[in-house]
This record gives C-alpha cells, structure tokens and sequence, in this order.
C-alpha cells in the first residue's frame, strides 16, 4: 500500500497537499486541471522532489528520503525515456542493474522482455531507428525488468495516436495485472482513466483528493472538474 | 547527505587543485614581493604600454571588423562559408607562427615594403609598438568579426523584411536596424579582446621590447630572467593580476558575446534593396578582400618559405617537437579532468564556476614565477620547467573547456537526469554510459582546443629554459632570434600543421565517438 502522509509540496506560490492512501495492486488515475500539480506529485513519489513535510511509506516503511533509484517503483515519462545513444539491449539491461552489465542470464531475460512487449530481435536497435510506438514498448519492457510493485506513467503515451495509446494502456493492463504491480497514471484524457483505472484520484485547487470510484466522479464531476473536462465529461453509454 | 557529499567530491578536488595552482603561486609571489617599493620607472611605463596597447588594439580591431562583418553579412559569393569558418583559425594558430608570418609580410624585407619601395615609400617596421599593435589586430579582427556577424545574424529576418516593406535604403538599415545590434556587441567585443591583448607575451617578447614596448608580462620576464630580481618581478605579477582582476570585474557587468564555437550561419538569403547599388557592393568587396589578404597572407608566407625548408631542419627540432606533443596531449588530459568535473557541478554550485574561470585572473608568468619562487628552496627550479609548462597550458584551457561543456550539460542533465536517477545510475557507470556518450562533442572540441593552445604556447618555458630544454615553439623562437630564418620557416610550418592536425583530429574523434 502506497500511503501518502500529510504531504505537502512547495514550490514558490505553488502549493499542493496530500493525505491518502492507495492499495497495492490497484491501477489509479491521476486527472485534474493543467497547472494543478500532477506531474509533481508523480515526482515527490518517485523521489525527484523533496516534499516540505510530510512522508510518503510503501508498506509502512517510510521511503520520503530513498534515493530515487531505490524506491520500489518504475516511472515512465512523456519522453526521453530511453537513452538515444544506447542499443535498446543496453537501455532494457539499465532496468536490471544501474551498471548495464549484459551476461547470459541477463541477455535472456531482455530478450524475454522485448518479446513480451512485441519487440522481439530489435535488441541491437537503438531508440531512433524504432517507431514511436516501439519506443513506448521498448520502456514498458525496462519497467517490466525492474519488476518494482509500482509503476508511475507521466502520459508516456501523449505523443502517440489514438489507436497506439489503446494497444499500450491494454499493454499496461495486462502486465500490471500478470505482475500485481500498483499503477498510478497521470492523464489529460478522462478516456484513458476509464478504460484502464477503476479509480481516480483528483488533483485541483491544491489538494490531491483519495481515489474514488472513477465511473461516479466523470459521471457526476465536481465543478472544477466539470469545467476542466468540458462536454466530454458526459457519461458515454 | 552522503550522496549529495559523493556528488560534488571530484569537482572539489578539482577546485582545490586549481585554487592551489592559481591563488598558491600568487601567495607565494606576495609573500615575496614585500610591497610594490621594488618598481621603476620603466616598470611604470610598462604597465602603460600595456594598458594603451591593448585599448587601441582592441578598438582597431573592433572598428575594421564592422565593415568586414557587414559584407560578410549581406553578401554571398563562393568560399564564404571557408572563409567564415577559417576566422576561427587564429583562435589556434601559435603566436610565434604568426609573428613570423607577419615578419614575413611587413617586415623590413618583407612583401608590402617590396610593393612601396617603388613608389619611393619609407620602409615600414613591424617592430615596436606599432608591431605589436598589428600582431594584435591580426588574432583579433577575427574574432571581432565573428562576434559582430553574429550579432547581425541574430536580428531576426522578419526585420529585415518589415524594412524592405517599408521601402528601407541602407543608411535606413543602419540606423534602425545596424546601429542599436552594435551598441550592444561592441562594448562586449572591445571588452575580450581587451581582456586578452592584457596579458600579452609572445607577441611582445618577439616584436616589442625596449622602453617603448614592453608589457608587464614582458617585463615579470626580464625582472626574472636578466635581472634576477625576484622582488621586482613579485611586485610586477602582482601588477598583472590587478590589472587583469579589474579588467574582468568591469567585463562582468558587460555581456560578453559568444566568442568561438563553429560558425554560426544562417541560411537567410539578405534581401537586395536592403543591400544597396554597386558602389555599396564594390566596398564589401574590397573590404572582405584585404581583410582575407591580411588573415592569409602571413600563413600564406609562413607555407611557401618553409615547405621547402622542411627537409633541412635541424637535429634540434625533433625532441622538441616530441616534448611539445607529449606536453600537448598531457595538458589535454588534465584540462578534460579539471574542467568536466567544474562544468558539471557548475551548473548548479556557482563556486565551481567561479574556479574554472579562476586562471583568467592568473597569467602563465606569473603563476610560472610563483611555482619558481616555492621550488627553489627545494629543487632546482628547471627539473620543474616541462611539468610546468603542463600545468599552465592546462589552466589557461580549463576556463575555455569549461564554457564549452556548460550548456551540453545543462541540456543533458535536463532532458536524462530523472531517467538516470530513477534508474539509479551513478558514478562510473553513469559517466560512462550517459555523460561522456552525450558530451563528446563538446569533449572533442574543449580537447581540440585545449591541445592546440598548448602546442602553440611560448610562455612559461621561457622563464624556465636552460637553453636545452626545449618545445617547439620555443625551438622556433631561438632560430628566429639567431636569423636562420629558412629553418625558422621549416620549423613555423612544422608547427602550424601538427597544431591544426591536432585540434583536427580531436574535434573529429569528439564528433565519431558521438553515437547519437
């Protein structure tokens, strides 16, 4: 369980509070206004940004100060997920140990990975010469590596088209399902929250609120969100 | 904590080195110098020599570069790119190289008094201040060419559309568009090559000299050297470095233009109402080739006299050039090793910044005469000549290296440094998998730079020399001083081509080794 305790961020004028608690295994949304602290909430968890009180436990144990290689999480961010200038053998071998080091067993555990994720033989590819989408796999696979019981997705799939961003969110489902892994997912489109989280944990007006049922909340939004969502926000049926 | 500790250890250390190198042998020149009672009367013209000669060096280079800028700018003609690109070349050119070349074209048997013989014209001499003064402007018009063409490059091209529209000439141009870009490059331009002309040595050493034209780099060396005066030549250092210290405070509240890098060139094509009728044209032309005359001529000079005395060098040459090599990739190598460290914690701890740009204030001689000034109680001083030619060569490249890796790491650590932290990696791992791969072109430009400097230096090793240990530079610069001037040319071309070969093959091995 991922507890989040009386959190506070601080950043100039910006201010967000935090107080809640997320089960393991569960896949959570994180929606709200642009500018609300989305993002940044993503980053206190992952270890990127000192939080001004408060602690953030996995489990009861508390992990505010871990280094962010530490923590028991992956995160995947809206780009630059992958280093350029490595093969994806390389980049995928940096989710198994910091060093990159590829013996036998590690070869055959990337292999394994890339073929999960449908990259199968790509391995001496490096991130430009593959798609965008492959891109998005090719760090999908890194996480799955890394196997933490967390897993945080800053809208990696923003920059893909409708019909890839389906096939990576079905993709995400299915590995966090096989994995058990907790998923925490920031995202512009309450879409996304509805077919991959069952809840959704709203940030606007400096609070980041405890997950609630996603189906309710898009159906019957509060007026901050109401108005950030628009027409959209009408239950489709 | 321990982390954070672990993070900042190696650009501490380099630091500590630097601070040990620059602000040791400066501690070392006051306790000795005891009060500046020690100077004369020829020191106090020295120190105006020195002031003079760089002002008006700075402002003739400043003034002829505008018109040469503004051609460059306006018109496009074959070999405009090379010869944009070959303003970068006195940046790296060795002095000594190019004072020949310059003896070689205004000296007194050289081509322009050959051209004003006829015409019954009093022989000009390249000696003295106004040697100096042409020895200045010839590494410094470049320079200020480039920055002022920069400076026109970046107005943006809309304006120069928006006055076509509003039916512009060029006096227009100038003074809506032109004028307000160079008030604010021409301070900053002034200022650097100010900053440079200042501690000026080799120049002086072979073309000044006597009262009329010596600096205070030159004179720390006649203190030091013929008169063994180590008092005076403390009292002078400590000159040096208040003049430079002032020169630089003043600079910082200036905004220094760019001052190298590659040729910035956009491809906009200038707009032809703007560039005004044949009389306009035919002054671009002129001054864009006397300015490419006055640049090439001399290392023109320098390959015509000395390809063909290539062969009859002397014995002398070959350690000489081996000891400069080896000094010139050893310099290297600590340049990268100090400067790195600096640049990646500069961009978040002010202090490493403020030591990579420490030996600005420091000159070679006087860091040279304070290393001279702690050894000798302990060894004799000459055993110590090559380690510190090394050191000096290095420390006058950190600050260089270090504003030349600074923005590719800021770009590097923004766009990976959370993927690399989440990740975990650090330490070797990271440097090897992350900073060197993404740096190396940088890398293989401040090492092509770096290397470059140190083989055309003709510094330190003048204070230490015992007249068998030798670089090349120096080598050159005994054949010259003993009129074998065909073996001189031998040993300039020599030079010039391994010192270009250099920085050649590092910018190239930074550009393969970028896997990108």
């Amino acid at each position: 369980m991922l507890t989040l305790d009386k959190l506070a961020i601080e950043q100039g004028d910006f201010r967000l509070s935090a107080d809640l608690e997320i089960e393991t295994g569960a896949s959570v949304a994180v929606i709200g206004p642009s500018g609300a602290g989305k993002s940044t909430l993503l980053s206190v968890i992952a270890g990127f940004l000192a939080p001004s009180a408060g602690r953030v436990l996995w489990d009861s144990a508390e992990i505010t100060g871990t280094a962010p290689g530490e923590r028991p999480l992956s995160i995947l961010f809206q780009d630059q997920n992958l280093f350029p200038h490595l093969t994806l053998e390389t980049n995928l071998a940096l989710g198994l140990n910091p060093k990159g080091k590829i013996d036998r067993a590690a070869r055959a555990q990337i292999e394994g990975a890339l073929a999960r994720v449908g990259l199968e033989g790509l391995g001496k590819r490096k991130p430009g010469q593959i798609s965008g989408g492959q891109q998005s796999r090719a760090g999908l696979a890194r996480a799955l590596l890394r196997a933490r019981p967390m897993l945080l997705l800053d809208e990696p799939f923003a920059a893909l088209g409708p019909a890839l961003k389906t096939e990576m969110l079905a993709l995400v489902a299915e590995i966090a399902r096989e994995q058990g892994t907790t998923v925490l997912m920031v995202s512009h489109d309450p879409e996304d929250a509805r077919v991959l989280c069952p809840q959704t944990v709203l940030v606007a007006e400096g609070k980041a609120h405890p997950p609630q049922d996603t189906t309710a909340l898009l159906a019957d939004p509060p007026p901050v969100l109401r108005e950030y969502l628009g027409e959209g926000a009408r239950p489709r049926d | 904590m321990a982390a954070r500790l672990r993070e900042i250890t190696p650009a501490a250390l380099a630091s500590a080195a630097l601070v040990a190198l620059v602000l040791g042998t400066l501690a070392a020149v006051a306790i000795r110098a005891g009060g500046l009672t020690g100077l004369r009367a020829t020191d106090l013209a020295a120190i105006r020599f020195t002031l003079w000669q760089a002002a008006l060096s700075a402002l003739i280079s400043c003034v002829l570069a505008i018109p040469v800028a503004r051609a460059l700018h306006r018109r496009r003609f074959p070999g405009r790119g090379a010869l944009i690109s070959l303003l970068g070349a006195p940046f790296i050119l060795p002095v000594i190289v190019a004072v020949f070349g310059l003896i070689a074209v205004f000296g007194r048997r050289g081509l322009v008094n050959a051209m004003l013989a006829p015409l019954g014209i009093e022989p000009i001499t390249i000696y003295g201040a106004q040697g100096v003064i042409i020895a200045h402007v010839f590494f410094n018009l470049p320079l200020a060419t480039r920055m002022i063409l920069h400076g026109w490059q970046a107005i943006p091209a809309e304006r120069f559309r928006l006055a076509a529209t509003l039916g512009f000439g060029p006096s227009e141009v100038t003074r809506h568009l032109e004028r307000p870009m160079l008030r604010s490059v021409l301070p900053g331009a002034f200022l650097a090559i100010f900053l440079v002309c200042l501690t000026s040595f080799a120049v002086a050493l072979t073309l000044g000299g006597g009262p009329r034209a010596t600096t205070v780099e030159l004179a720390i060396y006649q203190a030091f050297r013929f008169d063994f005066d180590m008092g005076r030549a403390a009292s002078l250092a400590l000159v040096q470095v208040a003049i430079s210290v002032t020169a630089l405070l003043i600079a910082a509240r200036v905004t220094m233009p760019a001052s190298f890098g590659a040729g910035h060139d956009r491809t906009t094509r200038p707009i032809p109402q703007l560039a005004g009728g044949a009389g306009r044209t035919s002054l671009d032309a002129l001054a864009i080739v006397l300015a490419a005359a006055f640049l090439l001529a001399p290392i023109g000079a320098v390959f015509a006299r000395g390809l063909p005395a290539l062969p009859e060098l002397p014995a002398m040459i070959w350690p000489a050039t081996l000891t400069s090599l080896v000094i010139a990739l050893a310099s290297t190598l600590v340049t990268l090793i100090i400067a790195l460290p600096l640049a990646l914690a500069a961009t978040r701890h002010r202090w490493a910044e403020i030591a990579a740009m420490l030996p600005m204030t420091a000159s070679a001689l006087v860091m040279g005469t304070g290393a001279f000034l702690i050894a000798r109680p302990f060894i004799n001083p000459t055993s110590l000549a090559l380690p510190m030619v090394l050191l000096t060569n290095a420390a006058l490249s950190i600050p260089f290296a270090t504003r030349i890796l600074m923005p590719e790491i800021r770009t590097l650590q923004s766009d990976y440094d959370r993927l690399a932290a989440s990740l975990g990696m650090r330490g070797i791992a990271r440097l090897r998998l992350l900073t060197l791969p993404r740096l190396a072109r940088p890398l293989g430009f401040s090492a092509g730079l770096a290397a470059a400097f140190s083989m055309g230096d003709l510094g330190v090793i003048t204070l230490f020399s015992d007249g068998q240990t030798r670089t090349l530079p120096l080598a050159l610069f005994q054949l010259m001083g003993s009129y074998r001037m065909d073996q001189a040319a031998g040993a300039a071309t020599l030079l010039l081509s391994l010192t270009f070969a250099l920085f050649w093959a590092l910018d190239r091995a930074g550009h393969h080794a970028d896997s990108r």
